[in-house]
């Protein structure tokens, strides 16, 4: 990897650190994608020798301090996420479009079911499966995003 | 190796309070992000006060001009009272409240969090905000401070279904626990004993005691009573004064009277809930 070049993967972590603070309306909270673990997905996936868990673990713990949540908890979850990325990053690039989101889908839900579960350590009840939410955002937004996050990558010639 | 790090850090963070000073340290870092994001409100905020037109500006100016007038006249009368209460809490060799100091704040965010009401404001350390710190707006209590940064705070509002605070009804001092639903419209009153003298309509205040809030701010006003024989607590449910997600300027209760439960009070002790409040 370009050294000169990393700036763009802080820059697409900046931005979904202000996405993930950005206030909504009250009813609309609880379909906000999570946006850094669509980050952490497509960095992993698109240069797994040089992204691994620990900088999925730094992202997480700056989302923590940002998202003002339990310590450790995004940390945790996308160190978790990153982990199956991984492990999966070639099968997730020859999937189609479809199977793609859906297996985005899963992983997104990982990382939203160790979420609630460090929630419900804090006492706070969730009601029913409404955490999977963001995980069916995240999903759809997966097309969208990717292409172009795709595009800019090639043309900084990260690699 | 991570993972357990992670854990570790979260079992740290929810069951000691080790990690609190070094979070304090760091929310400074999240303030820019919230103050990013805040920016199109502000620039709504600002088009909106630039863009008036002079009829509305003078129009505005009569209606402050009318309300600073009525209010001044309110001040006058509250002197009085102020200076006879004063008297008569010197002949009950009561202890001396003294004038809070407070400081105009602003909401900058609001926590990413659908399950918690927390909301950020663009006061902290450096201009004497503290944990612990009330927060109310024009019309009522919002909440306290569990977080001081240097430039930034973050406020528990009080409908976070993990806060409670002790009030009392202004019509008789009858004592009780607000607690919050997580519902931003309703609080709950706790083990308030179907005999006691509660109605639709009364007026809760901060009671003061358990030393977190100021005493005699008002909290809500009740407006629902369900008595049911078969159970041993009424069911109560309060609307808050204060305007939870409406509010943009707040104030902020940066020095208290004093943190000891005050024995002030020379209510009579009808309080049926015999209750420990707590914040």
């Amino acid at each position: 990897m370009e050294a000169h070049n990393r700036w763009f993967i802080l820059l697409t972590i900046f931005f979904a650190l202000l996405l993930s603070v950005m206030p909504l309306p009250t009813n609309w909270l609880w379909f906000r994608p999570a946006f850094c673990a669509l980050l952490v997905i497509f960095w992993t996936t698109r240069m797994p020798q040089e992204l691994g868990v620990g900088f999925a673990w730094m992202v997480g713990l700056v989302e923590d301090l940002v998202t003002g949540s339990t310590l450790g908890a995004h940390a945790l979850a996308l160190a978790v996420l990153a982990y199956f990325s991984l492990l999966t990053y070639r099968r997730t690039r020859a999937f189609n479009p479809g199977q793609q989101l859906m297996w985005i889908f899963v992983l997104v839900g990982i990382h939203q079911l160790l979420g609630n579960w460090v929630h419900s350590l804090a006492g706070r009840a969730v009601p029913g499966l409404t955490f999977l939410w963001p995980a069916l955002t995240t999903a759809l937004l997966w097309p969208l995003v990717t292409p172009w996050l795709h595009g800019m990558a090639s043309r900084l010639q990260i690699r | 190796m991570l993972g357990l790090a992670a854990t570790a850090l979260i079992l740290i963070n929810l069951y000691t309070d080790w990690l609190d000073p070094v979070r304090e340290r760091l929310s400074s870092l999240a303030a820019p992000f919230y103050w990013l994001t805040d920016t199109p409100s502000r620039v709504g905020d600002w088009a909106g006060e630039q863009l008036r037109t002079r009829e509305e500006l003078l129009e505005e100016n009569s209606r402050l001009q009318h309300q600073v007038m009525l209010l001044e006249q309110q001040t006058q009368l509250l002197a009085a009272v102020r200076a006879e209460n004063t008297q008569l809490k010197e002949l009950m060799n009561s202890a001396e409240s003294v004038d809070q100091r407070v400081l105009v704040a602003q909401v900058i965010g609001v926590s990413p969090d659908p399950l918690e009401h927390v909301v950020i404001i663009d006061k902290g350390r450096s201009d004497g905000v503290r944990q612990g710190a009330a927060i109310m707006d024009a019309s009522g209590l919002l909440g306290q401070v569990i977080e001081a940064g240097d430039i930034s705070s973050r406020v528990l509002l009080i409908t976070d279904a993990n806060h409670a605070l002790p009030v009392q009804v202004l019509r008789n001092s009858v004592r009780a626990v607000a607690e919050g639903t997580g519902d931003l419209y309703r609080l709950k009153l706790r083990h308030l004993a179907n005999t006691s003298d509660i109605r639709e309509g009364d007026l809760l205040l901060s009671s003061g005691l358990g030393g977190r809030f100021p005493a005699g701010y008002p909290v809500g006003e009740v407006i629902s009573v369900k008595r049911d024989p078969g159970h041993a607590f009424a069911d109560v449910d309060v609307q808050p004064r204060g305007r939870m997600n409406r509010s943009r300027f707040v104030i902020a209760v940066i020095e208290q009277p004093s943190t000891e439960l005050p024995a002030e009070s020379g209510f009579e002790p009808e309080s049926d809930s015999g209750l420990e409040p707590r914040d």
